[in-house]
Parts: C-alpha cells; structure tokens; sequence
C-alpha cells in the first residue's frame, strides 16, 4: 500500500534520512521505533509532503507521491497525526473536527464520520464546544486521532501518540488505534516507546540515525537480544 | 460638543480599524509587518479618484472598484516580494516590504505627480441632527457606516464561512492546517486580498473625508493603522478594531488640546502601549505561539 525506495532528506547540510526504504501492506500496524533524533518525524513529514524528499520515491498503492503538495496527499488517503498532537488550541473541540472532515464537501458523510469519532471518543462529545487548548493531554490526543479520522483516511500515520502521557492513557490509546486498524485502516506508527509500539504492530522497522537497522515481525522484535537491550532498557 | 468630538473620533478611529485590520491579518498568519499596507491604501484612494472623475461612476461602484484593485495589488506583492522570501530569514522579507512600499510610492510620484488632489464626491453634504446638540455631517455616517458594513463582513467571512476557518487554522498552526488539507498558499492570498481590500476601502474613505489624495498620503495613516493594530495586540482581529476606534477618539480628543501635536498623538499611545502591555489590549502571551 506504501512503499517507500531509498529515502533521502535534508535539512539545510544535515542529513536526516540516509535511504529508507519500508513498505506498508493494507490492513497492517506497521511501527518505526528509535531513539529521539533518528529522523521518525522527519520520516512521515516526507511521506506527506512536509519536508521534501531529496533523492528516493514514495508509492501510495501504484501512485508516485513522493513531494506531492500535502494536500494532495491527504486527499489521496494519508492523513497524519503530527507530534505533539498540534490540535488548533483557540478552536473548539467541533471546529478542530470540522477541519479534519474540510477536504469533504459532504454534509451528511460529515456528520457520520463525527458519530464515528464519537464511537471511538465519546469524550469530545461532552467537550464538543470547549476551546481545545484546555483539553487535558490525553483528551488533546484523542482530539488529534479523531480530527484525522475525520477524513476516513486509508492510511494513518501516527507520530508518538504516548508522547507526554500517563501510562493509563496510553494503554487506552494503544487500545484506540488497535480498535481504529481492526475497522480497517492502516496504520503508519512511530514511537520511542518501543514497548507499547513493539506490543501493538504487526510488522516493526528500528530506526537509527537516518537509516533502518532492523526490519521483522514485531513479535520478533520484541524478542530480539539488541533491540532488547538498546529499546526495551534491558540490561 | 464633547459627543460630537467622539463621533469625530470613531469616524477616524473607523478608518484607521479597516487600516489596521490588513496590518493584523498578514501578521497574524505570516508574522510579518506589511510596509507596503499604506501604500496599498494609497493606491485604493487613487482608483477611487480616477473612477469617480475620468471614468463619472457614482461613488458606490468606485468604492468596489478601488477594493477591488487594491486586491490585486496586494495578492501581487504577496506573490512577487514575499512568497519566494519564506523560507529565509524574518528580516528578509520586512526588507522587501519596505523596498515595495518606496517603489510604490515613487511609482505614484511619476504617474500622478506629487501634487495633491482634491476628491470630489456628488452627493449632498447634510448635516444631521442626533439629539439635541450632536450634529453629524452626512459624509461622517456614510464613513461610519461603510466601515461598520466591511467590518461586520469580514467578522461573518471569518467565523461563519469555511474559508475563514481556514484562515484562522492557517494563523494557529500553518503545519497542522496543511495536514488538513488546507492549501496554505491560497489562505496566504486570500489574506492579502481581503486585507488589502479592506486598505484601500480606507484610502477612498479617507480621500472623500479630507477631500484630498497625493502620492504620500499613505504615510501617517499608514503607521497610524499599524499603531493601532499594535494596540489592539497584533494578530488579533477585534484587537485591531478597537485599536482603530481608541486611536481616532484619543487622537480627536488630544487635537482639541493640543492640535499642533495631532501627527504625535499617535506614536505618544505607540510608546504607552509597549511600556505598559507590549502584547496589546486584546494580545494573548507571546510565549503561547509556540
Ligand atoms: N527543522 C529542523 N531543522 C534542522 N534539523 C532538524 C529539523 N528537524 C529535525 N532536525 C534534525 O533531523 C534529525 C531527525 O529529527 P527527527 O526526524 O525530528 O527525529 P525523531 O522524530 O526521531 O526524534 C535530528 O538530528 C534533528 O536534529
Ligand atoms: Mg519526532
């Protein structure tokens, strides 16, 4: 679904991504997990258009993407869920849904894609006129997942959804995005956290210093020796 | 004779709001101060004139006209000396602003002279009586009026329209807007374009008001809109309206004392309102624009 050849990514003289190459079948969790400063969030801003790739291609099924105008990219399916979920904070809970859904002019598609959000969030149903920017971190997670959502992506990418929050609420998000691949959309996730990540995708890529280290099952990985040591903080 | 100085006051004050709003808007989704803004308003005026006495249209039509190019005028300067900026450094672009605002200006010079020339409109100056001892020319209404209409128009475009959520998205985060699928270009443009509208709606107002339009006429409003939007918190939409209205009263008010400091009265508030609260009456934090 999407392939990525060879990567490359720059900013200014510093090289993020050294050639990456992974791919995403439909259907799959696939994770990218790495220390801070590997290059996970440069890696899907390139995939969406952020940051532009140098050198390499990325395919969403058999279409070039690669540095494609993010728009462009979101209409075609992929829609991201950015660091530090970026929610619009002077907007209120609706409005930040409301933009999720702006690519479709469909009213009553809309409005059903909002009772699916609220299926999966009934919190921002209670919250759906306060102003974002005092939604408790959690709550501005669950906003972000559910303003992506708001488009029907076809694939998600995710970018540290744990980031910041308790451990109760991220065993609860991990549940969310769980539930969000099992009604059919695929899912794009990187994390420090290797752990919950490792626990949650089929399919696991390790990240380090702008190129992949490691590709297997997430099972495997989980299991691996190395990664145990340098991820899982085993000695 | 003190009612009547403040609605001399809001009719100024008006004026400088629909100035201020196009300095606040650009700033608040670029943070970036548009120099060339009073030249924009500059322009406006000069169409409005040459509508009105070489092409005989009734004042409404110029009006729409003179908007109309002062659009343009201000999507071309986006497109041309700002847009291929973006990426570089902030002083670049602020450069570029002020290299605009003089070639416009000393394009202005070449095309109309610098002589100053006296705005014509056909229509009856009355005055009107409201109450018992405020009267209000005919003139100051219609101001008012145009002003309060534009206003109320671009508060609708941004609350109620999908655009203008866009454009408020756009001016939050302009990455998180993009990812919604938000052509961030385009917002840019629109901005400057109601911006700029707004600009030389104030420059026609102005010209009939004063019955006067010259190359140079940009200056003072200019940096008096500017002023105003400073007052208001800069970025902030209601903040530059009420800038605008305080500023014409407090401006109005101080002439009739010191009516030889009129010009100064303004940058004596500039200086105030950075002292005292540097991010404006309506400005949030600084530190909340991460
Ligand atoms: N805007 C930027 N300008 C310059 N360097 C950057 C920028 N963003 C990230 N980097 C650098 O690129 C590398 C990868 O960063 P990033 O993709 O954010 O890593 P991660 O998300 O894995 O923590 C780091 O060395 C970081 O310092
Ligand atoms: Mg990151």
């Amino acid at each position: 679904m999407l392939r990525l050849e060879n990567v490359t990514a720059h900013y200014g003289t510093i090289q993020a991504l050294k050639g990456v190459s992974i791919n995403v079948n439909e259907g799959e969790i696939v994770t990218v997990i790495g220390a801070n400063g590997a290059g996970k969030t440069t890696l899907l801003k390139t995939i969406c258009g952020l940051v532009s790739a140098t050198s390499g291609k990325v395919y969403f099924y058999d279409m070039d993407i690669t540095n494609l105008p993010t728009s462009d990219i979101v209409a075609a399916g992929i829609v991201m869920v950015p660091e530090g979920r970026r929610i619009f904070p002077r907007m209120t809970v609706l409005e930040n849904l409301q933009l999720g859904g702006y690519l479709n002019r469909n009213k009553s598609e809309t409005k059903a894609n909002m009772e699916r959000v609220f299926e999966l969030f009934p919190i921002l149903k209670d919250r759906l006129h306060q102003i974002a920017g005092t939604l408790s971190g959690g709550e501005q997670q669950m906003l972000a997942i559910g303003r992506a959502l708001m488009s029907r992506p076809k694939l998600l990418l995710l970018d540290e959804p744990s980031m910041g929050l308790a451990p109760k609420i991220v065993l609860s998000i991990f549940d969310i995005i769980r539930q969000i691949n099992r009604e059919g959309t695929t899912i794009l996730l990187v994390e420090q956290n290797a752990h919950m990540a490792l626990s949650t995708a089929h399919k696991a890529y390790v990240l380090e210093t702008g190129r992949i280290l490691m590709e297997d099952t997430a099972e495997k990985l989980l299991h691996n020796e190395q990664v145990r040591k340098a991820y899982l903080g085993e000695a | 004779m003190f009612a009547e100085q403040i609605l001399n006051g809001l009719t100024l004050g008006s004026t400088y709001a629909l100035i201020a709003l196009g300095y606040t808007m650009v700033y608040g989704i670029l943070e970036l101060i548009n120099f060339a803004h009073s030249e924009i308003y500059m322009t406006g005026a000069f169409i409005g004139l040459i509508m009105v006495t070489v092409y005989k249209m009734p004042f409404p039509l110029a009006l729409i006209i003179a908007m109309a190019g002062s659009c343009l005028l201000g999507v071309t300067i986006e497109k041309v000396a700002y847009k291929p900026l973006r990426k570089s450094t902030r002083i670049a672009p602020l450069i570029s602003a002020i290299g605009v605002s003089i070639f416009l200006q000393n394009a202005a010079l070449i095309l109309a002279g610098p002589q100053v020339r006296a705005f014509p409109v056909n229509f009856k100056s009355a005055s009107i009586k409201l109450g018992q001892s405020i009267q209000m020319s005919s003139l100051q209404l219609l101001i008012l009026l145009i002003s309060i209409i534009l206003m109320v128009g671009l508060h609708f475009l941004i609350h109620r329209t999908k655009l203008g959520q866009a454009m408020r998205a756009t001016a939050q985060d302009k990455e998180a807007a993009q990812l919604m699928g938000i052509k961030i270009d385009r917002v840019i443009s629109f901005t400057f374009a109601i911006g700029s509208a707004l600009g030389g709606a104030a420059g026609v107002l102005v010209g009939v008001y004063f019955n006067s339009v010259d190359p140079m006429m940009g200056f003072f409003p200019g940096l008096k809109g500017f002023v105003a939007a400073v007052l208001g918190g800069i970025g902030n939409i209601p903040g530059a309206m009420l800038g605008g209205l305080i500023l014409g009263i407090v401006e109005v008010l101080g002439a009739v004392y010191m009516s030889r400091y009129k010009d100064a009265i303004a940058f004596a508030v500039l200086i105030i309102i950075l002292l005292v609260k540097p991010t404006g009456l309506l400005g949030r934090k600084l530190q909340e624009k991460v």
